[in-house]
């Protein structure tokens, strides 16, 4: 639809002195994740209609849209999980300028950590192991170094004050909320690049979801961001630039001041303000 | 499962009221219903008694004669009417716990197959064929046995393991083909089915998020199956003291190939006894009052030993199934 | 870094690779039983197998109709006694069960599951076989009674207890005594599933020989006598598969392939019943 138009404004409200090759140079490495002309099936069913989306880095890009349009797959192709549950895309995705696909997905989703709507911490491993699962698969096997990010990690996620006496119990005996934040922790201990959300407050109480939003600045400093959400107030409160997404397709991007106060198009307005979804 | 055990506290308290009313208002059908039922219910509840009752007071004149000298020493003598049960104890652990070396790794193999990896259509007549594993009686097992694995082991498998592993105490003696090996191979295949398929359905009760959690962290899919195993360990744990529950028990196939002759042998081509085999061999032979109640009292052992593997085995898959409730 | 995900690439290949030859493996011994079975009982396989009897020692041919016929009335005897007592205590699991009595029944239930065949048979000996000084197709009955109800308790439990809530509310509400909403209503919405448990417990106690050696025993003759010693399939199986006579050792096959055609056919039904289910639902 408008999608490429879009990108463009986009880039240009982002950079609007966009003109010599040296700047589009500066702007391309600034992208971290480009999404240009996604499809993506399960099985013949399309899910996700040629979709053109670049994420900035250090930015924290919010996914909204009526469930089932197919945010939760959006996310997945970034990261390759979409082919794990046996789906299919076509398209180009370029993390760092390199096509995905010619990464190997496990490293590729060392570099491109994610969060899950329902908390899911590794029963069987402590708190201390839970953070630091992905570590060790990657063969990290120092202790001392081990207990630093440990220490760092639980602290960027404001945790590590609730549980650093119980860093041996298993990570399951803690509230909802401390999970989710363990399991952020889990995601950022391996230093990604990229962090995907897909709902990462949606099954927790107010209070803990304000804590969520409030580590989400904090963690943009260090990572690009993408949240899906379905909350509309906490799209607005915490990201930079927010897509919507309809039936598969990209409807609207742009910063999500402009979105929330001036969409370009009506079908936003109607899903922000309510009217539908 | 909050809102499932809601249910049943409120049918509960239901249930006292409309007995209450029944009876004040004189109907009598759903006493009657309720009384029958439970007799049916007490039934089962003296049966297991009696079972333990019978097989006490019939093992009393050897419990008397030999007391615990019966579990510890080896001689099987039904002419001088000595009766000691080890080789038989020994047989029927060393056969079991053989049996589940063979079973428990290729068993855990199929399970993570069939739930973690095979594509679908390959899935359902994989499940189905072992399943009919479990199906096929024993006693088929066992001519089987008789007819074609024990020909093989005598002519080459034996002859075989002697020539190049000879040096080790197992494989030493002549190959007879009939033996501890016979026996704990015929095991392996017939425990396979409940070690697999049990397995199984607790890996497939982990939830996915489980998965998705390792794969997000960029595990390979061998590091996914290694966490989801570790989520499930007590339940295969219980699903192998099942097995090993069928397998001391079992007993036609093995007396079948066994050998069964009361023997403490290192060497695993030794013909050997379990407790089953004896008292499935013996049994309508046992000439003297003694002699039946030593048998008898082999069965008591069995049920004793057998009894207390089950009921750890269901904790255990019972705690597994429990244990997504925790997990918010 | 690189070498690190070389070695786990190369381990992730190894592993999956070995679950799949367990698979195979698995399957192969069962490939291999169907096989001898079948080509070498099929011999045999004709209606004589079905209507003569055993011949002695030495003469050529014969069936074993009588064990075949014993096989059926052992199973008779067992269902009479092992039905009434597994579908009742099932429906007081699932009816009546939340208290003391129940559990201690359920978990009995599970003991008794647990009990080695041979042990039963034991205690069929005891029970029946010594007081009345003779075995008998009675006391095989008992003990194959004995190992089917368990399974027949708890399908029975759980098929009612599958039965939503709604459907009991809805007869109680119509004023109908709960004992007619629980005949009428429940157990015949859950019958199918009580069916399968019935024909899995069958299937299970078909196949038993251990329990029969010392109580039906074995009869070489035709008989259909209920406190008379009763031929059954397995325990033929069984003695001549000892045999040292070839012509009885390829009976024994044939005798294992009608056995397992049996046990087949009664797992076919219940395949048959459990896919109905499903469609119906
Ligand atoms: N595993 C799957 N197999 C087939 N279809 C799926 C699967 N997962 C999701 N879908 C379908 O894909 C579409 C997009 O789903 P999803 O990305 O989960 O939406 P959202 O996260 O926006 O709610 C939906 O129509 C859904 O029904
Ligand atoms: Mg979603």
């Amino acid at each position: 639809m408008h999608n490429t138009i879009n990108t463009i404004n986009t880039i240009n409200t982002i950079q609007p002195e966009l003109t010599s090759k040296v700047i589009k140079e500066k702007v391309k490495k600034n992208i971290v994740v480009d999404v240009k002309n996604l499809a993506a099936y399960f099985g013949k069913t399309k899910v996700l209609k040629e979709i053109n989306l670049p994420v900035p880095r250090n930015k924290i890009l919010a996914i909204i849209g009526p469930s089932g349009c197919g945010k939760s797959t959006f996310l997945r192709c970034i990261n390759r999980m979409h082919e794990v549950v046996g789906g299919t895309m076509t398209g180009e995705i370029l993390f760092d300028g390199k096509h995905i696909m010619k990464y190997d997905p496990v490293q590729l989703r060392r570099k491109i950590g994610m969060v899950f709507q329902k908390p899911n911490p590794f029963p069987t491993m402590s708190i201390f192991n839970n953070v630091v699962a992905g570590l060790r698969l990657n063969g990290v096997r120092n202790k001392k170094k081990l207990s630093v990010i440990v220490e760092q990690s639980l602290k960027q996620v404001a945790l590590w004050d609730e549980v650093k006496d119980s860093l041996q119990d298993s990570g399951i005996n803690i509230s909802g909320g401390q999970q989710q934040r363990l399991c952020i922790a889990r995601a950022i201990a391996v230093q990604p690049e990229v962090i995907l959300m897909d709902e990462p407050a949606s099954a927790l109480d107010p209070i803990s979801t304000a804590k969520i939003e409030e580590l989400l600045y904090e963690l943009k400093k260090n990572y690009t961001i993408v949240i899906v959400t379905h909350n509309m107030q906490q799209a607005a409160r915490v990201s930079d630039l927010t897509a919507f997404l309809y039936m598969g397709e990209l409807i609207e991007f742009d910063k999500t001041s402009k979105i929330f106060t001036n969409p370009a198009l009506k079908q936003t307005e109607d899903y922000i303000s309510g009217r539908f979804g | 499962m909050f809102y499932k055990s809601q249910l049943k506290y409120k049918s509960k308290t239901k249930k006292k009221n409309y007995f209450n009313r029944l009876v004040e208002a004189g109907n009598w059908g759903d006493l009657i219903f309720e009384r029958l039922t439970q007799f049916f219910a007490l039934l089962v509840f003296l049966l297991v008694i009696l079972i333990g009752y019978e097989m006490y007071s019939g093992s009393r004149l050897s419990i008397q004669k030999f007391g615990w000298q019966f579990l510890v020493t080896s001689t099987w003598d039904p002419v001088k009417e000595i009766f000691g049960a080890l080789p038989a104890i020994y047989g029927t652990l060393v056969s079991s716990f053989l049996a589940l070396m063979i079973s428990l790794p290729l068993g855990l193999g199929v399970a993570i197959f069939l739930s973690e990896l095979s594509p679908g259509w390959l899935e359902k007549p994989l499940s189905f064929l072992t399943e009919l594993l479990a199906g096929i009686p024993s006693v088929v097992y066992g001519l089987w046995g008789i007819f074609v694995l024990v020909p093989w082991l005598r002519i080459s498998v034996e002859p075989f393991l002697n020539k190049h592993f000879g040096y080790l105490p197992f494989f030493r003696g002549a190959p007879y083909g009939f033996g501890m090996l016979a026996a704990a191979l015929i095991l392996a295949i017939m425990i396979l089915p409940i070690i697999s398929s049990i397995s199984r359905d607790i890996l497939r009760s982990v939830p996915d998020s489980q998965r998705e959690a390792a794969f997000a962290l960029g595990a390979t899919r061998w590091e996914v199956i290694k966490i989801v195993l570790a989520d499930s360990r007590s339940g295969i744990l219980g699903a192998t003291m099942l097995a090993l529950g069928r397998a001391i028990g079992e007993t036609m196939a093995v007396t079948m190939v066994i050998g069964n002759r009361a023997l403490i042998s290192p060497s695993l081509f030794d013909p050997g006894y379990t407790m089953a085999s004896i008292i499935a061999n013996e049994f309508t032979e046992a000439s003297s009052d003694l002699y039946l109640s030593a048998l008898i009292e082999l069965a008591l052992v069995l049920f004793v030993i057998t009894i207390i593997i089950n009921m750890a085995a269901r904790l255990m898959v019972w705690r597994m199934d429990r244990k997504w409730e925790t997990v918010k | 870094m690189e070498f690190n995900l070389l070695r786990r690439k190369v381990n992730n290949y190894v592993i999956l690779s070995l679950t799949f030859i367990a698979a195979a493996i698995t399957v192969l011994p069962l490939l291999f039983i169907f096989y001898y079975t079948i080509s070498k009982g099929i011999t045999y396989l004709s209606l004589d197998f079905f209507i003569n009897m055993p011949k002695p020692v030495g003469e050529v041919g014969g069936g074993m109709a009588n064990a075949i016929v014993g096989t059926l009335i052992l199973i008779g005897i067992g269902s009479a006694i092992g039905l009434p007592v597994g579908i009742m205590t099932g429906i007081y699991l699932a009816d009546f069960g939340r208290n003391k009595l129940g559990k201690v029944v359920g978990f009995l239930t599970d003991v008794l599951s647990g009990i080695p065949s041979i042990v039963v048979g034991v205690v069929a000996y005891t029970l029946v076989v010594i007081p009345m000084r003779h075995f008998s197709a009675f006391a095989g009955g008992i003990a194959l009674a004995i190992l089917m109800i368990p399974t027949i308790t708890r399908t029975t439990e759980e098929m009612i207890k599958l039965v939503p809530d709604s459907f009991r509310e809805a007869g109680l509400a119509l004023g109908i005594p709960k004992w007619k909403t629980s005949v009428n209503i429940v157990l015949r919405s859950a019958w199918k599933g009580i069916a399968t448990g019935i024909l899995l417990g069958l299937a299970r106690v078909a196949g038993e020989t251990a329990p029969l050696l010392f109580t039906a025993l074995g009869n070489r003759f035709w008989s259909t006598k209920i406190f008379q010693p009763i031929a059954s399939l397995t325990v033929y199986i069984y003695d001549y598969a000892k045999s040292p006579f070839s012509e009885w050792n390829q009976q024994a096959w044939t005798a294992s392939l009608v056995l397992i055609i049996l046990i087949s056919l009664i797992s076919l039904l219940f395949k048959f019943l459990t896919r109905s289910k499903y469609k119906s639902r």
